[in-house]
Order: C-alpha cells, then structure tokens, then sequence
C-alpha cells in the first residue's frame, strides 16, 4: 500500500494526521484526518457514517493506541455493539480496557420543556468526562442533528455547536461528526459550517437495482486531496475505501518476459511471452477457448511458483476445473498449494465499484504476480460501459503499479466487429489476441492473432487454436491457392496434397522400374543375341571342321586311286586342283 | 427509557432523601458551577415551589462540574436542567426558569394545580 498517491510523500509535513486505519482511506487522505480537529462525515441514511465512525475509534484503539469516546444520539451503547460485532469489532472489550467509552445521549423533545435562558454545559461535561476518563484522542458525534429534534431554540444551538467545535479543537481531540444529507446541501441543519477542516461525503446509490457506495472528500483544508469520488465497501473487515485513481503513467516496468503457458503462443510473441506487468486481452465470441487460455496462463503462472488470483464470472472454481480437466490441465495442486485463488462471483451480485473494491482488496491480501479476469464484459452488463472503462482503465492502472500481469478475456458477440475488445479498452492494453471462429466447409474452428503486443516483434499469422485432450496446440494453417483453410478442410487439403505428392513419387518409381525393365530387357536380349551367334558360330566351326576333314578324305582317297593307277605323279599326294566337296557327306 | 435513580454515595443530602414520601416531590437541578443562570434556576425553583408546592418538595442541586459523573444517568445535555424524580413519570425542563408558566406546565402543576 501507499504506492498510489506520489503526492503522499510531499503532503505528510503539511498537517497532523490522525489515521483512520480504515483501508484504503488514509491512501486518499495523505495519511488520515485533521488530528486534533473535527471532521464532518455526511450522508443520508444508510450511507455508512456511524460505521465509519465507529472504525475510526475501533481502529484508533487497537492500531494506534488513541483511546476514543462515541457519543451516540441516536442509538443505545448496546445497540452499536451489537451492530458493529458482525465486522469483528469487540466494543464491549474496548470499553472494558478502558479503550473505548461510549456514552448514549437520549434527547426526547416530548420529555422536555424549555424554560428560559439554557446551554449546552452539560453536553460539554458530559464529553469531557468521558475523554477524561479514558485519556482519549478521539471523538465521534452520532449524530448532533439529534439536538435539532431535542430542542427547539435552534440560536441557542448553533451558538452551542459552534462553541463545541471550538472546545473539541482546544482539547485537540481528532473529531468526527456526522451528518445526515439535506436537500440540496451537505447536512440538513448546515453543520458543514462549523466544520471547516474536512469534509468527507459518503453515498449509497443504487442503479439497476444495484447499490453502490462511494466516498468523496469535499474538503480537506490544507492537504491536495483526491478530489474523486472512491467506491468502498462494507464488508466483514469493516469498511474499504479504493483509492484507485489514474496513475499518471509513472509506473516502473519490467523487461522481465513471462511465458502464456502456451509454447507456441510464446513463439508468435517474439519467442519469449509477455513481459511481466504488462496486460493482456484476449478477445472472441462465445466458445473460441477464452477460459482454456486464460487457464492455461494461470497455470504456467503456478509452474513458476507465482501467485494467482482468477476472478471468474461465469464458472464457478469446481467446474472451471473440471473443464480444464478435458483440455488437459489439472488446477487442483496449485489451488492445494495455496498459489491459485479463485474469486467466483456472479457479476450482479453487486455493483461495479464493489466488485473493484472486492478485486483491489483480494490483490491487497494476496499479493499475486498474475491476476485472471475473466471476463472483463461482464462489468459492462452491470454498469453503462462508460463506468465499466474507468473502471477498468483504473484497474489497470492499479495493477501495472504493482507489476502485476494481468490476463483479461472479453467476450464480443457476433454483431460486433471483431476487432472490438467489447470495453473499450483496448488502447490501453499490452498485448491483445483475438481468438475467432472460422467458419469453413460446414464446421467452426477457431483461429488465433496477435493484434498488437507492444515492445516486442509479434507474429502476423493466424493460427489454428486447437484445443485437444493434451492441452492448446497451434498449428499452422493451410494457406494456398484457395484461401486460408482450417480444421476439416485445412486436413481434406492436406491430404489432397499428400494424394498429390504420392501420386508424384509412385509415378516417379514407375519411371524408375520402367527403365530397370528396360535395361533388363536389352540385357536379355543382348544375352540372347550373344547366345544365338555362340550357337552359330559352334554350327560354323563344326561345318568347317567336317569340310575340312571331308577335303583330307578326298585327299587320302584321290593319292591312294593316283597310287593304284600307277600315277607319275606320286608327289606329295596333292592334288593341283583342290576338288569340291559336293555335298558327298559320309 | 428508564428513570435509574444514580445516586452518588458522597452525597449525604441525596441519602436523606430516600423518604418513599408519595405526596412528596423530589426535584434535581442541574448546574455547572455558580453562573448566573445557575443562580437565577436556583431562586426561581425556590420561589416556585413555595407558591405552589408548600411544604412536599425537595430539592437537590447537583454542580456537574463537581460530579461530571452524574450527567449521564440523567440524560442531561442543558445547563440547567431541573429534573422531576417524583412523582414520576420524569419530567425535565431545561433553562434558568425564568418563565414561569412553562416551568409549571414542564412540571405538570398548571394542568393540576391551577
């Protein structure tokens, strides 16, 4: 706390402070209230002044050690106590440490005649004792109005009340007074008049059948105040004032990356997630895995062993985990080791200044690195969605000054341009995905896009978001002659273009066998080719060896005829003339 | 609410009151200090009383400054305040008494008394 208001620093050597102890307040107030002065806390009926009161004194006690006394005009000691023990404060104990007095002052007109000159001494002795009693440093008036309804010389009383502030200033008790709301003016009997050091207006309003409490400091002499009207709550804690307000853009940032819990998502985020700190939006219609993703970041938020806080509006915790369950993630040892805290609430339960409160408080208790908002539209529905961006534009504004990263859905409904974040907020956010539907040979898929992501080089491609029983997968979508396919079609196209491919390679095989086949069969035919000229070339030798052996017959027979003719030409046996074998084979 | 009868144990004259006397009124002023107003609510009581309630009243005078205490059970807010004990029910009239006939209509002699 106190990181807020930069001006805190500068305002604490003005004026005296007494904290209030109440959260949140002493933020917005520079350090508490007028010490030793009265403060005027206006507000019609219901508003919550007597509790504020009350806080004041209780939280005085027990935190700061400055005993307090109430003075109520309009309820019993009793009463308050039994009031106030559904916040946790003990008055009875108080009063029995001697911390606290309460002194209930009963001013019926119908008991009460007036006459002659009077004062309000015994008011002023009354009080006195009881500051004196206790050694308190502080007062509270509930409320002095009441003395309007008691007596019926109002000159008398103005001149009294205005010797009261005095006297309560000189006693340098840190005072409250309340005051019911008039017409028109702060409190119905002017008490803004007496009080001129601060004025502190509480309002209950209900639009839409939802109320709302805010809190405005009208006037605070001598300190820069917030000067904007805080939503607070009353709680089981007592009251809590959020003091968001617009920062300045002074925040601290980190360079420090985180991833999405989605690998690939880190991927198309320049390869390293979101920087820690920043906000990130995811936007879609109905059904495009808004939660799964904002469950996934949470997860990947645990696997680091980083606090986060999921606030959801539309599931409650059990069945969000269940669901996440069939995409493949189990929630349940992070909610057991304490690092995941859900917040479900249905987002009309109360009004959108509640559900700030609420969401600042928790951040305050808890101290996440990484808070889930999901969805954001929802606060749209239960305010004019011009309150829900100032809200939300505080609300993150808040969280950046904590280094808090945080992670937003956002529901738009098919009428809207995609590209509107549904809350108009999209200017003021980090980083900004769109998950779609693509609606594509009669079947939805979903695709995702980095719409902007600041400080870091983004991919400009669309994704297939798939969501399996293992957990997001992205894949690339079919991108080709005929558009941008997903799902279905992006597989019949992937097929197709595996048939194709295949298609290609056996007929490429084909060739292949066709030229070994040919091959072979030259092969074979040069074999056979060589076969038959071996098988002639045998026939041929073997006819020229028969000739041969048939010219030698001849030979031998033609020397052995010259031989019994008593030839004179015995010679060699040869004849001159080589005879011709005329086929006289055998 | 209830009329508690708180009665300091220092002061002796109080005690000496507890007489269960029903005709008799007991009547308490309340003042802080000797201011005139105290004075002059002291003397018209007195002279009151006697017109109109010879010999059955008493009155006790309780200075707040010195028993601050004692405004509480009372429910006192004015200076002065002069507070009927009895007979009850408990009536109040606030102021110096200067007026006469309010202060016997706050006391409710004049419906009975007049």
């Amino acid at each position: 706390m106190g990181r807020a208001s930069t001006n805190a620093d500068s305002l604490k050597h003005s004026l005296p402070k007494a904290q209030t102890g109440i959260e949140g307040l002493d933020q917005i107030t520079g350090g508490g209230l007028p010490r030793g002065r009265p403060t005027l806390i206006c507000g019609s009926a219901g508003s919550g002044k007597t509790l504020f009161g009350i806080e004041f004194l209780v939280r005085g006690a027990t935190q700061f050690g400055e005993p307090g006394v109430f003075l109520a005009f309009e309820e019993t000691a009793e009463e308050l106590a039994q009031n106030v023990r559904s916040l946790g404060f003990d008055l009875e104990r108080l009063v029995e440490e001697q911390k606290l007095a309460v002194d209930y002052v009963h001013v019926e007109r119908s008991e009460i005649e007036e006459a002659g000159e009077y004062d309000l001494s015994a008011l002023f002795i009354r009080l006195g004792h009881a500051i004196d009693s206790i050694g308190a440093k502080r007062v509270v008036l509930d409320t002095l109005e009441t003395l309007f309804g008691g007596l019926s010389d109002t000159a008398v009383l103005r001149a009294e009340l205005r010797r009261l502030f005095r006297w309560l200033k000189d006693k340098g008790v840190s005072a409250i007074i309340t005051g019911e709301r008039g017409d028109g003016t702060l409190t119905r009997q002017g008490l803004e008049e007496y009080v001129s050091d601060c004025v502190i207006l509480l309002d209950h309003r209900v639009n839409d059948q939802l109320s709302t409490r805010r809190l405005r400091i009208v006037k605070y002499r001598g300190t820069a105040h917030g000067t904007n009207e805080y939503p607070f709550l009353i709680d089981e804690n007592g009251i809590s004032v959020l003091p968001i307000t617009s920062m300045g853009l002074q925040h601290q940032v980190s360079a420090e990356r985180v991833s999405t819990g989605v690998a690939r998502l880190d991927t198309m985020l320049g390869g390293a997630g979101v920087y820690r700190g920043s906000s990130v939006l995811v936007t879609g219609t109905a059904g495009t895995g808004k939660t799964s993703l904002a469950a996934y970041f949470a997860d990947a938020t645990c696997r680091r062993g980083e606090r986060c806080l999921y606030f959801s509006f539309e599931e409650s915790p059990s069945q969000l985990v269940r669901n996440m369950r069939s995409v493949g993630l189990d929630l349940e040892p992070w909610i057991k080791k304490k690092l995941l805290t859900f917040h479900a609430t249905r987002p009309d339960a109360y009004g959108l200044e509640m559900h700030l409160a609420m969401l600042h408080k928790l951040v305050n208790r808890l101290e996440p690195h990484c808070v889930v908002i999901d969805p954001i539209t929802t606060f749209a529905n239960v305010s004019s969605s011009k309150d829900a961006e100032s809200m939300l534009i505080r609300l993150i504004d808040f969280l950046k000054s904590r280094q808090i990263t945080a992670f937003f859905t956002s529901l738009t409904h098919g009428g809207n341009a995609l590209e509107q974040s549904g809350s108009g907020i999209s200017s003021i956010i980090d980083t900004w995905l769109l998950l779609r539907d693509i609606e594509l040979g009669g079947e939805r898929n979903r695709g995702l896009y980095v719409l902007k992501s600041r400080g870091m080089a983004h991919s400009n491609q669309i994704r297939e978001f798939l969501l399996t029983a293992h957990g997001i997968e992205l894949s690339d979508v079919y991108v080709g002659p005929e558009g941008v396919l997903t799902g279905s079609m992006r597989l019949a196209q992937e097929a197709r273009e595996r048939a194709v491919a295949m298609t290609r390679q056996q007929e490429i095989e084909r060739r292949q066998r066709e030229i070994d086949r040919k091959r072979r069969s030259v092969e074979a035919q040069t074999a056979a080719l060589h076969g038959q000229f071996e098988a002639e070339q045998e026939e041929l030798m073997r006819l020229i060896a028969q000739e041969q052996a048939s010219a030698d017959v001849l030979r031998t027979e033609r020397g052995r005829m010259a031989a019994s003719r008593q030839a004179d030409n015995p010679g060699d046996g040869k004849s001159a003339i080589p005879l011709r074998d005329t086929g006289g084979r055998k | 609410m209830t009329a508690k009868k708180t009665v300091p144990p220092t002061l002796q004259e109080l005690a000496a009151t507890k007489t269960g006397d029903p005709d008799m009124w007991e009547l308490r002023l309340y003042v802080a200090g000797k201011t005139a107003k105290s004075q002059a609510a002291q003397e018209n009581l007195k002279k009151l009383c006697e017109e109109n309630l010879p010999g059955k009243y008493r009155i006790e005078v309780v200075d707040l400054l010195v028993y601050p205490q004692l405004a509480k059970g009372d429910q006192i807010i004015a200076i002065p305040t002069l507070v009927r004990k009895l007979p009850e029910p408990i009536r109040k009239v606030i102021g110096d008494l200067s007026n006469a006939e309010r202060t016997l209509v706050g006391l409710q002699l004049r419906s009975t008394r007049s």
